[in-house]
């Protein structure tokens, strides 16, 4: 032990005379696991969110029974088939408007829930009498709490007073949990409920059939919630940066190591012949290795935190804005995160330093004169490393071709990048090769043929920057391409002037009565909305009035003549893209919508884009949505007003009506909220985005830097021949900067196959929508001049050295060169 | 103090029922036993009984109960025993309301015992929808699928012929209960004191039924017969903040004789016996207050509990000495308020069967 | 104390075995030094590598004191230069990143041998008290290689085997190390064999030992 203490302490000294070299090291170690573990932690809290959200009483964790229709249906119901030996417990769900926003109500039961269901552990903690004796409590999230005020304060529903309010940790975001008894009360829906929840209590019970008839179906519970599979995609994303990001990290890690492990060759060589063994000499730096993994993945699971931290507020807005799901804001991280963090750290680094391991292991005590067929090792290498890219394309293609799944579309992806980083140094290899042919000065010869020598050592490297580059050309262009189309969308989307939403179908009443009586008013359009449910998955139906701005704006992906003529009678719809591509639906495919009155025959006449909605969508007449859906509420509309009245009415319906900002909004303003929640959509990925490529051009110093060391020998030569230092550094520069820019050449299609691919196929399958492709040539001219800052930044401080570096370091290269 | 061991049945069972989905601030729970009593009736003694109205729910009281537990065997002389209790409690004073705002909440208790398993199970459910409810004439009282329905020529006097249901995952029960005899009023004419401070409540039982029927454990039916006994009680008093748990044996001794037999337990170390003895012709008349004993003999380990299964009985005046010993030592009902409840045999001066309730352990 | 019998090492290079060694005999005795010199080729470093371990003979035996070096396996080697020998090389060999106080004590410490008299008696008789705090970077040759010798010597070694250690040094200097490791030799009482090709330095020790084509001639 002490004698593995000594010889750790040794190879340890190594570090206190090269700190630049630990630092990098480090750096690569604590950037690798900072952006893997932080990328974890947002998935982790994500996922404990939608835990949260599926274990609420009866998420789709849990096997209940609903109406064949999908509509509410008598609790005589639960009580018969209680009575006949099922353990089912009654819930009615429902929305309620509090200040002008949606919540939604679930009313339970809490003396049959099961206790698998869980998550009521308040309700029976002595508090089961508060809760269910009226006014009852109403139990919400801490976060919902602060939305609506303060515990024990009753807010105020359509005029009536909902119970009092009471904070429980456990519930998800934006759900108001009462008693069912009292539930049925605020939603006026005496008897009714929404679906029986199904206990795992085993007793023996009669067929569902015999009690209930063909009235209820039994839902399966499924292992995986609805917001998980919805956002599997954006989670995938996430980790694929993750990833990405982790392995860029460790190119830094390898090309630090690597060095080192050249460095101190010779102080292994005198430990081994000063009596340390083979053996423990390679466990000693296998414990050097762990330990400093150890310190740097705990450094790094700090700034992953801080990474997490600093990147939920913009991941919670993502997920809320696409798909509804609601992420607390407070990063909460179980003990697992740290250890795992830990370790992926030490895993990293043991992978990264394999290969000099493996060297070391097999290191003989005395050195032996090297053969010089590096050269014809080089190509041989480089044959076969394009080999395997082809095969990788290969793959790519026919993953394209016979994929039809979102990992498919990932799996796409990576083997395009995967090939192109194996097949860079091929590419860069016949550049460089063109160069030097075409090259008359010798030292234009000796140029090209340097950098060529000088591959090898930097591949790793370059390949980092193409695909740091490639992925940023991908994403850069996905998301622009997403925000011009958004916004056009947008535009014929948005088309009223004026949007009202009112507190109650009275005060709608009301306020269309005085609106008639507005000349400025050129029209009134009323909207609605109801939920139902198609193939198993809940979907809304739109309500669109007949009416020209619908008509001319609403923007309409594919149609048949007469689209908007046909709506009027009611038996035709609208679907929109996700729903078709999900359902796979086509124009003048039939379906039946599930309505309180029985089904609803309906055939497609268009599809439209409905961008950023997570649930699927049919759009209808809305006389006939009323007509179906009796129970819709009434409380929203549109407005076209004459632009410069719009200000002013808008003031107008304030003062009158009471309504605030929540309530009222004109066109700009909700085209501006939507194009802000949009952006933060992205912001997640473009700053992943931006600290990928900033770990990109680490690697890219670090591996010059180990360079710049090994180089010294070769150019002491041309020194002395008569080229000064100043020539000297200006041609180094010159060369990082001529093997950066092809690469990022290479880097642009690659980027643009990548985004390609983002849009054709992963988004398609994540979102069910899909993006028409644009090419944006500014954006990638400036990523070119990104690229090409960062190789210059890279090669400028060894370049510096050399340029500085004293006639008598550079005379010392040929005293110890042997 | 094993809090939760101190509630059920004529614990006033129902007075913690409304912990029933907690437990863990039973203390808070049983502190509002001493409290909750206001509003609700009081028991007083000289109550006037009438059947069939008796019968069903008293829902101005707080707590009430139909309990019955029934001594069998089958064609080959193996012993059985089964248990099947309804529990109901008012959450709140002032009469039941209509549908989910009715306050009143139901706990039903089943179970089988033989000499080798014990098998129980539990439910809950909240009046006025018709989940579990009690209704007098013509008698019936269910939780779920459970159940106890007066049959064909149901007799009030005689509260029989009855039916009785009740299944679970690894066990069901199904029973016939028939009695030639009146119902038999416990304590002092039906009113039943249970400490020196006022707590007390009604009481009337049925000792006399022949019992037969099938039970089922583990899907293997056995044919049974045997005897059954049915306890109904009722009141709003809580237990005695002191009165820590009890001990109660209902007997079937020889020659028709019934004897209904409890012992309060108290902090101090204090006991209380209280008791009826029953003749074959149906009289009850109270125990003395003194001079007899019951004491423990031998205890059994359950859940790192110690329980007196065996115990040695002592009531000189009427010339009774015996000694009890249980059919199935581990008759524990792990339920949301654990208790053992239990056939036993008994020899001595009398030989019989009957049933053991421990609480409070 | 060593004693080197029938001693037989090829190598194979450009697809043909050249035998570097074809049955060396040697013996050094306790207290003896002795040199061993031999033109370029003529397998002396070889001899002394396969003496200390650092690589295996094809056949014949080497045997320290009771050990015989040829059978036993690399940790068994590595515990052998560890303990019983001190080596020095022509290229000091120093670990670039110790100060010559750690360097000093760096074998005696893992080899769990460290004696303070006597490392403050080398300290001394080396005359390196006043470059302890140093690095070898910051040290001349003959510095460098009386840090190796006192490194070498620190565990009181059996044997000290010396490759060309004074190669890299002048004349004066080389002298001048020499004497230092003779005297320091002497005072231990261990062995000593040392490959040299200057018949000047082999002559100032005990024997001389001529390897001529693999054979001692």
């Amino acid at each position: 032990m002490r004698r593995a203490l000594w010889i750790l302490a040794v190879l340890l000294s190594h570090w206190r005379r090269h700190p630049m070299q630990l630092a990098t090291l480090l750096i690569g170690l604590i950037s690798a696991t900072a952006l893997w573990s932080g990328v974890q932690a947002l998935n982790q809290q994500a996922r404990i969110a939608y835990d949260r959200a599926a274990a609420t009483f009866g998420g789709s964790r849990t096997a209940m029974l609903v109406a064949r229709d999908g509509a509410t249906f008598p609790q005589t119901l639960f009580v018969d088939l209680r009575r006949a030996g099922w353990p089912v417990s009654p819930m009615l769900e429902g929305r309620v408007q509090i200040d002008g926003r949606s919540f939604r109500l679930l009313g339970v039961e809490p003396v049959t829930l099961p206790s698998e269901v869980g998550n009521a552990p308040a309700v029976g903690r002595g508090s089961l009498q508060s809760f269910i004796t009226p006014p009852g409590e109403m139990l919400v999230a801490p976060e919902t709490l602060r939305d609506l005020g303060k515990e024990g304060e009753r807010p105020e529903a359509n005029g009536t007073s909902l119970p009092p309010l009471r904070v429980q940790a456990e519930l998800a975001p934006g759900a108001l949990i009462v008693d069912i008894g009292i539930a049925q009360d605020i939603l006026k829906m005496p008897g009714q409920v929404s679906r029986l929840l199904v206990g795992k209590a085993k007793a023996p019970h009669a067929a569902l059939e015999s009690v209930a008839g063909d009235k209820l179906r039994l839902v399966e519970p499924s292992a995986e919630s609805d917001l998980e599979r919805l956002t599997d995609s954006f989670h995938l994303n996430l980790t694929a940066f993750g990833l990405l990001s982790f392995f860029v990290g460790l190119f830094i890690v390898n090309s630090a190591i690597g060095l080192a492990f050249e460095q101190r060759l010779p102080m292994l060589r005198t430990l081994r012949a000063c009596g340390v063994s083979a053996r423990m000499l390679n466990t000693v730096l296998v414990i050097e290795l762990v330990s400093l993994a150890l310190v740097a993945g705990l450094v790094g699971l700090v700034c992953g935190y801080f990474i997490a931290a600093a990147l939920l507020p913009d991941v919670a807005a993502s997920l809320r804005g696409l798909y509804g799901a609601q992420i607390p804001g407070q990063l909460s991280l179980k003990p697992v995160w740290w250890f795992a963090g830990v370790a992926i750290s030490i895993l990293g680094a043991l992978a990264a330093a394999a290969a000099s391991l493996a060297k070391a292991i097999r290191m003989p005590v005395l050195a032996t004169a090297q053969p010089q067929a590096w050269q014809q090792a080089q190509r041989r290498w480089l044959l076969l490393q394009s080999a395997a890219a082809l095969a990788v394309f290969a793959v790519a293609a026919g993953l394209i071709w016979f994929g039809d799944s979102l990992i498919a579309g990932f799996a796409v992806l990576a083997a395009l990048m995967l090939g192109a980083a194996l097949i860079l140094p091929m590419v860069l290899q016949v550049a460089l090769a063109f160069g030097q042919r075409s090259a008359r000065a010798p030292v234009g010869i000796w140029f090209w043929a340097d950098s060529r020598q000088q591959l090898s050592g930097l591949s790793l490297a370059l390949m980092a920057l193409l695909l740091a580059l490639a992925v940023n050309v991908g994403v850069g262009t996905m998301v622009e391409s997403f925000n011009r189309t958004f916004l056009v969308w947008l535009d014929g989307r948005l088309a009223a002037d004026v949007y009202v939403s009112a507190a109650s179908d009275q005060q709608a009443k009301e306020i269309k009565a005085w609106l008639r009586d507005q000349p400025e008013v050129q029209a009134i359009l009323p909207g609605g909305r109801a939920d139902t449910q198609l193939g198993g998955a809940p979907i809304e139906v739109l309500g669109l009035p007949d009416h020209a701005t619908y008509r001319d704006n609403w923007p309409l992906l594919e149609n048949v003549a007469n689209a908007w003529v046909r709506l009027r009678p009611g038996d035709t719809c609208l679907v929109s893209e996700q729903l078709s591509r999900r359902m796979k639906l086509a124009i003048g495919d039939h379906i039946e919508v599930p309505a309180p009155g029985g089904n609803w025959p309906l055939e497609i006449v268009g599809i439209y884009a409905d961008y950023g909605n997570p649930k699927g969508q049919i759009a209808v007449n809305f006389a006939a949505l009323t007509r179906r859906f009796p129970q819709t509420p009434m409380t929203r509309m549109g407005l076209r007003v004459a632009p410069d009245k719009i200000a002013p009415l808008i003031t107008a319906l304030q003062e009158k009506f009471g309504l605030d900002d929540r309530n009222i909004a004109d066109q700009a303003r909700m085209k501006t909220e939507s194009k802000r929640v949009f952006n933060r959509t992205f912001s997640v990925t473009a700053a992943l985005n931006a600290f990928t490529l900033g770990v990109a051009g680490i690697a890219l110093l670090t591996s010059l830097l180990t360079l710049a060391n090994s180089r010294l020998p070769q150019l002491a030569p041309l020194w002395a021949i008569g080229l000064t230092r100043r020539r000297l550094a200006a041609l180094e520069l010159l060369k990082t900067m001529a093997v950066a820019l092809i690469t990022a050449l290479f880097a642009l299609p690659l980027g643009l196959l990548v985004a390609w691919c983002l849009l054709a196929i992963v988004n398609v399958k994540a979102f069910g929508w899909r993006l028409p492709f644009h090419v944006f040539p500014l954006q990638l001219i400036e990523l070119l001049a990104v690229a090409l800052a960062a190789a210059f930044c890279a090669a400028a401080l060894p370049v510096a050295r050399l340029a500085r570096m004293q006639p008598a370091s550079l005379i010392r290269i040929f005293v110890n060169e042997r | 103090m094993s809090a939760s061991g101190t509630i059920t049945r004529r614990a006033f069972a129902g007075g913690a029922l409304g912990l029933a989905l907690g437990g863990k601030t039973f203390a808070q729970g049983f502190a509002g036993l001493g409290e909750t009593a206001e509003g609700f009736a009081a028991v007083t003694p000289g109550k006037p009984f009438t059947f069939p109205a008796d019968h069903g729910p008293h829902p101005e009281f707080r707590i009430e109960w139909w309990y019955v537990t029934a001594n069998l065997s089958d064609t080959s002389g193996a012993a059985y025993g089964a248990q099947w209790t309804l529990f109901r409690q008012a959450m709140k004073a002032g009469g039941p309301a209509e549908g989910w705002a009715n306050q009143q909440l139901w706990m039903g208790h089943a179970a089988v015992t033989s000499a080798g398993t014990h098998r129980f199970s539990e439910t809950f459910a909240r009046g006025g929808v018709g989940q579990a409810a009690v209704e007098a004439t013509p008698l019936r009282a269910w939780i779920d699928a459970w159940e106890l329905r007066g049959r064909d020529a149901f007799d009030a006097q005689h509260v029989a012929p009855l039916e009785l249901k009740a299944s679970a995952a690894d066990f069901s029960t199904a029973l016939r209960l028939e009695a030639d005899r009146a119902l038999v009023l416990q304590g002092d004419h039906g009113y039943s004191r249970k400490s020196d401070r006022g707590q007390a409540s009604y009481y009337y039982s049925q000792p006399f039924y022949k019992a037969s029927g099938r039970i089922v454990i583990d899907d293997r039916p056995v044919d049974v017969t045997g005897v059954a006994w049915m306890d109904r009680e009722w009141s709003s008093q809580p237990l005695a903040a002191d009165q820590t748990g009890w001990d109660w044996f209902s007997l079937h001794l020889p020659g028709e004789e019934k004897l209904m037999l409890y012992r309060l337990r108290q902090k101090d170390g204090r006991e209380n016996l209280f008791g009826n003895w029953i003749t074959p012709d149906g009289r009850s008349a109270e125990i003395a207050a003194s001079g007899n004993s019951i004491a423990p003999v031998t205890t059994t380990e359950i859940d790192g509990r110690k329980l007196p299964t065996s115990w040695r009985v002592s009531l000189p005046a009427r010339g009774l000495a015996i000694e009890t010993t249980p059919l199935n030592p581990k008759a524990w009902m792990g339920t949301s308020f654990p208790y053992w409840e239990g056939p036993i045999r008994f020899a001595g001066s009398h030989a019989g069967i009957g049933y053991l309730e421990m609480t409070g352990y | 104390m060593l004693r080197v019998t029938g001693l037989t090492k090829s190598y194979r290079s450009a697809g043909e075995d050249i035998a570097v060694l074809r049955g060396v005999d040697l013996a050094v005795a306790t207290g003896e030094s002795v040199a061993l010199s031999g033109e370029s080729g003529s397998g002396k470093s070889t001899l002394l590598h396969l003496i200390a371990g650092l690589d295996a003979a094809d056949s014949g035996e080497i045997a320290l004191a009771d050990t015989v070096v040829s059978h036993l396996n690399d940790a068994g080697r590595a515990e052998l230069r560890r303990d019983r020998l001190g080596l020095v090389f022509q290229q000091f060999n120093l670990i670039p990143s110790l100060t010559v106080a750690d360097n000093l004590v760096f074998q005696s410490r893992i080899a769990g041998r460290h004696d303070a008299a006597w490392h403050d008696e080398l300290v001394e008789r080396l005359g390196l008290k006043s470059l302890l705090r140093r690095y070898p970077e910051q040290l001349s040759g003959g510095q460098q290689q009386r840090v190796a010798i006192g490194r070498a010597l620190a565990p009181k070694p059996l044997l000290l085997l010396a490759d060309e250690p004074t190669g890299n040094l002048d004349e004066d200097t080389a002298d001048e190390v020499l004497a230092l490791a003779r005297d320091l030799v002497t005072r231990t009482g261990c062995g000593f064999l040392m490959v040299t090709h200057s018949a000047r330095l082999a002559a100032t020790l005990d024997r001389q030992v001529t390897l001529h084509a693999g054979i001692v001639a």
